[in-house]
């Protein structure tokens, strides 16, 4: 293999990003062509794919190299973003081509997250436009701080200095608002290739760098000095008794053998005995590389733990807050249990408060009650368990999360830590010695909770209260946690709004499982319409702690039942956001015990609970 | 820079660093896999970018072996040197090997010859690993895939989201961001693995070359018996292959840059029979190495339509 020449830079790995049609998968393509990245038979196909589908007559539509989807030729758009990599002689690049419309921001935000670079392309007759703002402030929120304008077909405004440095000016504002440290500003004609490889001559009012100068020579490396050792375990190693390892990707700093190390969040202190390698051993290792540590002394380690510098050990947190990118159709909501992932770690999460949401064009904040598609906005997030992690602009590694929707499992939103709100830090889990297990012993008894689903008038009150009646007579410790009962008093404050009623479940879970730390066996008895929010309950428990009982009846049945009268008011508009009628239910996808109450009984309903589940 | 093509970027100038890194990332990409997967597997074509996929999982999990089997699709048209590569290779590397034929496609007499390159790829092929990863219920299945192989590639996730049905849905990708990757499906669902993602066929051969990684004997340029078909060097590699009337075949020094199925693989003429060699081949081709399969060429977007439907 040959050599690295120590004059070759290290890779660059840059966005290309701006509004629709302002040329950016021309300007690749030209870029590729250019730089000999395009073999004959894939350049042949293009100039066969111009005829059909290209924009540019008898001439090769370069921007077919690289819209590869064929939603994306029908369309004459890009709609997702293409990783390329090609060289030139002094430098290798990876290049995500961002699509530009608006309904495609999160894939552009998807670029810029391993990014280094941005290339924000303008129209010269459009100048910079609300999408290339847009872009901008998100590649500065995802830790881009070197951009370069190519102002964009040049050729159509015959090169006119002053058209060039009006555009210029209006961006360098926005550019430092937004947060970018190292701008540079390029005249440039994707279609005719001028300042993108080869300098344009006739232009000598212009004297800086071509597109690819300056991309071959830009230096955007952030020094390893001054980082402390930072790396999530991901997988524990254990292939036999005689061996431990944490295995991992080195976030931050260095490690060497004999370091000492604490583990996050535990504080456990020990030593690094080992860094194992394939089939060997190395004395150091440092940020980028995928190594596997032994440690001196028998300490618990999971995944999810970070293995960091004793001497400067990362934060540990359970609420903070951070900017947030919404990336689904399903607005967010407010109190709503989302899974969050932060580098090697997955915790159920909530967003507790929207401090604003930014308009991005224009960079000023908003008011906000919700995030929906594409906004962008300031939040705070607590989490059911601490995570450790550092600010974003401090230690990317650990200050950048994606949240989950669970219940389709999609990416619902990303977003970057800013700092942890003290209130948490300042508040500790105290452990006592009478536990659970002592508490429950006492009782002669498994606590748990039982957690009854189902539309109003399935059912669910007479069959928790016949369920109470007969584990109270077998002298069994109960409690019945009533949805009606619950918003006299603890819940009084709360509505039926979506946002009103994932705080309802909320509260209701955490009482729950206070009650089952102190022994008792829980019923609860609540509509509880939304599948994440009783999947947010089941979080709470260990697992085999929480049942989750479906009391099932049509719609038309419950409403025949109607014992309140409640169907027939909400059906004549006096009540808002029933259940049922104005308001969803989500049936559970897989209870652990589903009672369809038009077959059975209220007694067969109880009695199959405690047969299934007691 | 200069605009002839001997002088152009196509040197070999990537150095060690590099390659380190895109080592790692695949490593970290094959532990996250395995850490949150309940069934993995490995699809493993015996090519080389299987062979690089392989020695980087030994490498992940070292000193224990890769906690997860292999899956050879057969389709009993491989080149014969394929077949004993991969039973020396799967016994040193310590891990499980699952072969699978599509038996009914097999029985139906299916092949490339009277069926057609694209039937008998969706019977023998797609078909085939849909059977498989079906009867094996895995949820993350490593393939080799590389961005900049096609077009279609260089828009997928590393984590590749795929439906009950095993189809891939391009508008509907997760977004995929730093290296937090979203590992969740449920059940039926899964994603296909791509840690080699990042690698160029440049990369492959210099990481072949600096690691001593085995490869099938057939990228490595010997004489050959050959026919030309439609301007393509195929060759007969075992009697099963019907010639045309006055096809003789001839002795040619040739290679594949890429491996499948013989009949629809081409060779190349080429004196390189060194992993070095073939990377300096590499650098100067004019040709993508995909021209070589003859799959790709069965219609326009034929990659992407292949993908929407469950290959690899």
């Amino acid at each position: 293999m040959a050599a690295a020449l120590p004059s070759v830079r290290p890779p660059l790995r840059f966005v290309l990003c701006g509004a629709v049609d302002d040329g950016k998968s021309t300007l690749l393509g030209r870029l590729l062509r250019d730089c000999r990245q395009v073999f004959a038979d894939q350049m042949r196909k293009v100039e066969e794919d111009s005829r059909r589908w290209g924009t540019r007559g008898d001439q090769a539509d370069l921007a077919l190299l690289v819209d590869g989807l064929r939603d994306e030729r029908e369309q004459g758009i890009t709609i997702d973003v293409a990783y390329r990599t090609f060289e030139t002689a002094r430098r290798r690049f990876v290049v995500a081509d961002a699509p530009g419309h608006e309904q495609y921001t999160r894939n552009m935000a998807t670029g810029a997250s391993n990014a280094d670079l941005a290339v924000v392309l303008a129209d010269a007759r459009k100048g910079v436009l609300p999408q290339t703002a847009r872009h901008t402030r998100i590649a500065a929120m995802f830790g881009i701080r070197h951009v370069v304008l190519a102002v964009n077909k040049m050729d159509l405004v015959l090169w006119d200095r002053s058209t060039f440095e009006a555009i210029a000016d209006g961006y360098r504002s926005l550019a430092r608002d937004a947060g970018v440290e190292k701008l540079q500003v390029i005249p440039v004609s994707a279609l005719t290739g001028d300042n993108l490889t080869r300098r344009r001559e006739s232009t000598q009012w212009y004297s800086g760098p071509t597109l690819l100068e300056h991309l071959e020579t830009v230096d955007v490396e952030s020094s390893i000095d001054g980082e402390s050792f930072r790396m999530p375990v991901q997988y524990v190693n254990r292939p036999n008794s005689d061996f431990r390892g944490y295995s991992g990707r080195i976030r931050a700093g260095r490690v060497s053998v004999g370091d000492r190390v604490r583990i996050s969040p535990s504080g456990t202190e020990t030593v690094v005995g080992s860094i194992v390698v394939w089939q060997g051993t190395r004395e150091r290792a440092e940020r980028g590389d995928s190594v596997t540590l032994t440690l001196a002394n028998e300490v618990n380690v999971t995944r999810g733990d970070v293995i960091a510098e004793a001497f400067d050990p990362p934060g540990v947190t359970d609420q903070f807050q951070a900017n947030l990118i919404w990336m689904s159709d399903r607005p967010l909501v407010v109190g709503r249990s989302y899974l969050l992932k932060i580098h090697s770690r997955e915790v159920t999460a909530t967003v507790t408060r929207i401090r604003y949401r930014l308009d991005v064009s224009r960079g000023s904040m908003l008011a906000g009650t919700t995030l929906n598609l594409n906004d962008l906005g300031t939040v705070n997030i607590a989490t059911n368990r601490p995570i450790t992690y550092a600010p974003f602009d401090r230690y990317p590694g650990l200050g950048s999360f994606i949240m989950i929707d669970p219940t389709n499992n999609e990416t619902a939103g990303a977003g970057t830590i800013n700092f942890a709100l003290r209130r948490a830090s300042n508040l500790r889990w105290q452990d006592f010695h009478v536990t659970r297990e002592a508490r429950q012993e006492l009782k002669l008894q498994r606590a748990r909770c039982l957690w009854l689903t189902g539309l109003s008038a399935s059912g669910k009150s007479t069959i928790a209260d016949l369920l109470e009646k007969r584990l109270h007579a077998e002298g069994h410790h109960t409690y019945l946690l009533d949805g009606d009962n619950i918003r006299h008093g603890l819940n009084r404050d709360l509505g039926f709004t979506e946002v009103d009623r994932v705080e309802n479940i909320r509260r209701v879970a955490e009482v729950a499982r206070l009650m089952v730390d102190a022994g008792l066996i829980v019923i609860v008895s609540f509509i509880s319409p939304f599948q994440s929010e009783r999947e947010f309950a089941r979080g709470l428990f260990e697992p085999g702690d929480f049942s989750e009982i479906f009391v099932d009846a049509s719609i038309e049945t419950c409403a025949a039942r109607d014992p309140k009268g409640l169907y027939a008011r909400a059906m004549r508009g006096e009540i808002g956001n029933f259940t049922g009628i104005d308001s969803p239910y989500e049936k559970p996808g897989n209870p652990d015990l589903h009672l369809d109450t038009e077959k059975l009984g209220p007694e067969e309903c109880a009695e199959l609970i405690l047969r299934r589940l007691l | 820079m200069s605009g002839t093509r001997a002088s152009s970027g196509r040197t070999d100038r990537s150095g060690a660093h590099w390659l380190s890194a895109l080592e790692s990332e695949a490593i970290e990409i094959i532990r996250e896999g395995i850490a949150t997967a309940a069934r993995p597997v490995m699809l493993y074509s015996m090519g080389k970018d299987s062979s690089v996929l392989l020695h980087l999982a030994r490498k992940a999990f070292w000193p224990a072996p890769p906690p997860l089997p292999l899956l050879h699709i057969d389709t009993t048209w491989q080149f014969r040197e394929m077949i004993s590569f991969r039973d020396r290779i799967v016994a040193r590397a310590g891990v499980a090997l699952v072969v699978h034929v599509n038996r009914e496609g097999l029985a139906a007499g299916v092949n490339p010859f009277s069926h057609g390159s694209e039937r008998y790829t969706d019977v023998m092929t797609t078909g085939a690993l849909r059977q498989a990863l079906d009867a094996g219920e895995y949820d993350i299945v490593f393939v080799g895939g590389r961005r900049d192989e096609e077009k279609s590639r260089a828009k997928e996730r590393v984590f590749s989201f795929r439906n009950a049905a095993h189809q891939w849905d391009p508008r509907a990708q997760r977004p995929e961001l730093w290296n937090l990757y979203n590992t969740r499906v449920q059940q039926g669902e899964s994603l296909r693995v791509s840690p080699l993602s990042n690698w160029t066929e440049a990369d492959i051969w210099r990481y072949i070359a600096a690691e001593g990684i085995p490869v099938v004997p057939l990228y490595f340029a010997k004489r050959r018996p050959v026919v030309e078909r439609e301007g393509q060097w195929i060759m007969v590699d075992d009697e099963r292959m019907p010639l045309e009337p006055g096809e003789e075949p001839r002795l040619l020094r040739v290679r594949f840059r890429t491996l499948g199925c013989y009949p629809l693989t081409a060779a190349v003429e080429s004196d390189a029979d060194t992993p070095k060699a073939i990377l300096a081949e590499t650098l100067a081709t004019h040709d993508s190495e995909r021209r070589g399969r003859l799959v790709d060429h069965d219609g326009d977007a034929s990659m992407e339509r292949k993908k929407r439907e469950g290959y690899f």
